[in-house]
């Protein structure tokens, strides 16, 4: 498999070539459900007041409805921080911002009152996020309010400290102990200026404003570029809110010229630069997470309507055009939400057939349908065949006074497919013997066949057709790949076929012997001359000297062919010659997994006899037998005359003879325990306390008794 | 051939003047004498058993009939160190004698009992 990896870089490679071809959607309503999912809010209400603005700006830009009891809960949550004396100039911030887009009951009095503490903030503000919040608040106040004053004195002194904050790269730090800076830092800090210019109370130094206008030019040099042509930004940096990367950064810096546009005149940003971060925005698709929804969808309702340029998205609905149910081509041109553009015209300019660099132009101006909003080609150009080619069209604006105002983004290069039935002529399958035809079959491809043919090694098989595409035109691949024939088994073959489909025909055969063992020829061609030779005598030791019925199979295919088949075409009975000593085995063939985790042949156990035991009653027996000599023991030390009488009869010695015969009873009564459960560590340190008792125990009673049997014998 | 009478009564006469000569040892040497053949008579009998039902657990088997022949054994050597006209032991005590007989028939039986399975 490491060889279709290869394969597939070769593709990237190639597709590479085409630079900026690329297609991009506007907005639609896969980002209205992705919305919808995403922004759920737990038990009626939205975990902080940042998120929820978050959700509710999506929602009115995508026209989503929003259900009155999260409202209820985010107005009761806003009207809360609006009211708290312990709120900072940032939960004011946004619980204002939710504020505008809920409309919640304030009253003038709370306004007025948050009003002059953000007006404090900002007189004592030193960092950057100090600025961007109190100012933030204020241009908020100012929008739902329209009695209270928020009308900021020292306008140029709150910009100069802003600007102080600004890099020479066009970088804004967040405050001057950290020396830190961010893209993401330098659209705060725009959209910052911009609020400052709104809410001066009187006229603000022009210079410092055309200062600032040559900064913005300065970050916007500063931009990255992707080579389907979209633009973004880059930080490096994670930024106050912890959010690192381009969707942020880039997202900041458009809020950050959008609204420094609506405030000034004037500003000089390369449209290519609006549409290439519009398509970027864009190119995204549908984000996974609700922040980068947010910013997707924020960013291009500024850029929808923005003072700078309008970005225009040509998008296609189908890049596929069919021949042979005659598809027409259809381009449609929207703004980034979908809205309708402003009237303009579509023109194919070039037609590019996959591989050239080169087309004639062609200036051909599609058809508009104003009730669908489609721009339509009814007829391809000449000599638009099957295959891949890149279409590159042009957007004409018709009132000249739009050209400022939007971006259309020059010439815009867009893949398509144009597929079709391609037809098998003159199909011949024959045996050759030396240069001399044995035998000779026309086949009627793709329709079914079967053949019955036989070879020996000394023979040739020769398998031949011409393949031609709708116009007529021999249907040219672009290459042949010979590193399929390491495909070894028929799936991943399929595979790497599915991998270069979209570039490359392929027209294979296939041998296959009754033991399973597979061998795939690429047929090569010529034109549109498709033929393949097999030579046997050279073939034998490939084929592992294996005789037999071999299945033969064809398959033709492409991306762009919609007919493409596999063919089994009959079989072949091939006699080669034995093989001799030493020849390599055929590969084995692959288990087919379900015999090889399905159930697996019984194993009979041959345990171990066990021993025949006697019947129970056998065993009782004796055991009775085994206590009779016991018996008659005790018997004859009757009849012997055993008695007690030396027993001792004083205290003391009485009580160590009978615990002397205690403890010759409990050792006995530790082995039958011994032998019932214990083991033999247990016992032996029982028997070591009980023998020590014993010993001295034992030692007592029987000295006591022979110094008694001695008095005797002296008296 | 039959025995011939003289035999007979020469047997019956020897078998007479043993048990008379048996009856004048001391009654503990004959509790020792019981004892001896009350330990091989269970011996005896275990061989039986195992010529019956086989030699299936033979460990057990062993421990039975070692057993029994060590605690005869063991008896014995009791029965020679008390005896008195046994000029060897005179000095010792039998106490002493018993001690040791009861210490290595514990000691047996412990190992008796470990083998028994």
């Amino acid at each position: 498999m490491t060889r279709s990896v290869g394969i597939i870089v070769v593709l990237l490679a190639v597709a590479s070539i085409y630079e900026a071809v690329a297609l991009f959607h506007p907005i639609s309503e896969s980002h209205r459900s992705a919305a919808l999912e995403l922004f759920s809010a737990v038990d009626g209400s939205f975990s902080s007041l940042e998120e929820a603005y978050e959700a509710l700006r999506t929602f009115e830009v995508l026209g989503i409805e929003q259900k009155p009891d999260i409202k209820d809960h985010t107005c009761n949550s806003v009207v809360d921080t609006l009211s708290s004396k312990s709120s900072n100039s940032r939960d004011l911030y946004h619980a204002l911002r939710v504020n505008g887009l809920l409309k919640c009951k304030t009253s003038k009095e709370a306004l007025t009152g948050i009003t002059s503490r953000l007006k404090d903030a900002v007189k004592a503000a030193t960092s950057l996020l100090d600025y961007y919040h109190s100012i933030g608040g204020l241009l908020l106040i100012k929008d739902q309010s329209s009695e209270v004053d928020v009308l900021l004195e020292n306008a140029d002194g709150i910009l100069r400290s802003i600007k102080a904050l600004g890099q020479s790269d066009g970088r804004w730090r967040y405050s001057s102990n950290n020396p830190e800076s961010s893209t993401y830092a330098a659209g705060l800090a725009f959209e910052t200026i911009s609020g400052v210019i709104s809410l001066a109370a009187s006229a603000i130094d022009e210079n410092l404003i055309g200062t600032l206008k040559k900064d913005i030019a300065k970050l916007f040099d500063s931009i990255e570029k992707y080579d389907d042509g979209s633009y973004y930004f880059d930080d490096k940096h994670i930024d106050a809110s912890g959010h690192q990367g381009l969707l942020s950064a880039t997202a900041a810096v458009v809020r950050g010229l959008t609204t420094f546009a609506s405030t000034t005149d004037g500003l000089n940003i390369p449209e290519d630069k609006i549409l290439g971060v519009a398509r970027f925005f864009l190119g995204i698709g549908v984000p996974g997470n609700s922040k980068d929804l947010y910013y997707q969808i924020d960013s291009l309702s500024h850029l929808e309507n923005n003072r700078v340029s309008v970005p225009l998205i040509l998008s296609l609905p189908a890049t596929v055009l069919s021949l042979t149910s005659k598809d027409v081509l259809k381009v449609k041109v929207n703004t980034v939400l979908g809205s309708v553009a402003p009237p303009l015209s579509v023109k194919l300019m070039q037609v590019f057939s996959s591989g050239s660099k080169d087309a004639s132009v062609l200036k051909q101006e599609l058809h508009f349908d104003p009730k669908e909003a489609i721009h339509t080609l009814n007829d391809l150009p000449e000599g638009v065949d099957i295959g891949e080619y890149v279409f590159a069209f042009e957007i004409v604006l018709s009132d000249p006074e739009h050209k400022r105002k939007f971006a259309t983004g020059g010439r815009i290069k867009v893949p398509v497919h144009v597929t079709g039935v391609v037809k098998v002529d003159d199909a011949k399958v024959a045996v050759l013997e030396g240069d001399i035809v044995e035998s000779e079959k026309k086949l009627d491809l793709p329709r079914k066949t079967d053949l019955a043919l036989s070879a020996n090694h000394l023979q040739k098989l020769h398998l031949s057709f011409l393949l031609t595409t709708p116009f007529g035109k021999p249907f040219k691949p672009h290459q042949v790949f010979h590193q399929l024939l390491d495909c070894l088994d028929f799936i991943s073959l399929y595979v790497c076929l599915t991998y270069l489909s979209s570039v490359y025909l392929q027209a294979l055969l296939k041998l296959r012997h009754e033991s399973g063992v597979e061998h795939i020829f690429v047929v090569e061609n010529s034109g549109r001359h498709f033929e393949i030779t097999l030579d046997f005598l050279g073939l034998v030791e490939k084929f592992y000297y294996l005789s037999g019925q071999y299945d033969i199979e064809l398959t033709v295919g492409d991306a762009v062919m919609e007919n493409s088949f596999l063919q089994p075409l009959g079989s072949i009975d091939l006699d080669l010659p034995k093989a001799p000593e030493k020849t390599a085995q055929p590969p084995p063939q692959a288990v087919n997994p379900y015999l090889r985790y399905g159930p697996k042949a019984e194993i009979a156990h041959i345990f171990r006899v066990p021993e025949k035991r006697p019947p129970q009653e056998v065993s009782f027996a004796f055991l009775g037998l085994v206590l009779v000599p016991f018996l008659a023991f005790l018997v004859g030390l009757l009849r012997l005359g055993v008695n007690f009488k030396n027993f001792p009869t004083s205290a003391i010695p009485a009580t160590f003879a009978i615990l002397f015969h205690g403890g010759i009873a409990a050792v006995l009564v530790l082995y039958a325990l011994f032998w019932l459960k214990l083991d033999l560590f247990t016992t032996l340190k029982s028997l070591g306390i009980i023998g020590i008792f014993l010993m001295f125990v034992g030692h007592r009673t029987l000295s006591h008794l022979a110094s008694t049997s001695a008095k005797l014998k002296s008296a | 051939m039959g025995k011939s009478p003289a035999t007979k009564d020469d047997a019956r006469a020897l078998f007479q003047s043993l048990r008379s000569a048996y009856s004048a040892t001391p009654t503990n040497l004959k509790i020792i004498d019981l004892y001896v053949v009350f330990a091989v008579f269970t011996a005896l009998i275990q061989v039986v058993y195992l010529a019956i039902v086989g030699s299936f657990p033979f460990n057990s088997f062993l421990s039975g009939v070692l057993s029994c022949v060590g605690t005869a054994v063991l008896a014995v050597c009791l029965r020679i160190q008390v005896n008195k006209e046994n000029k060897e032991f005179k000095d010792l005590p039998p106490e002493r004698a018993f001690a040791d007989f009861v210490l290595c028939n514990l000691v047996l039986h412990l190992v008796i009992m470990n083998f028994l399975g």
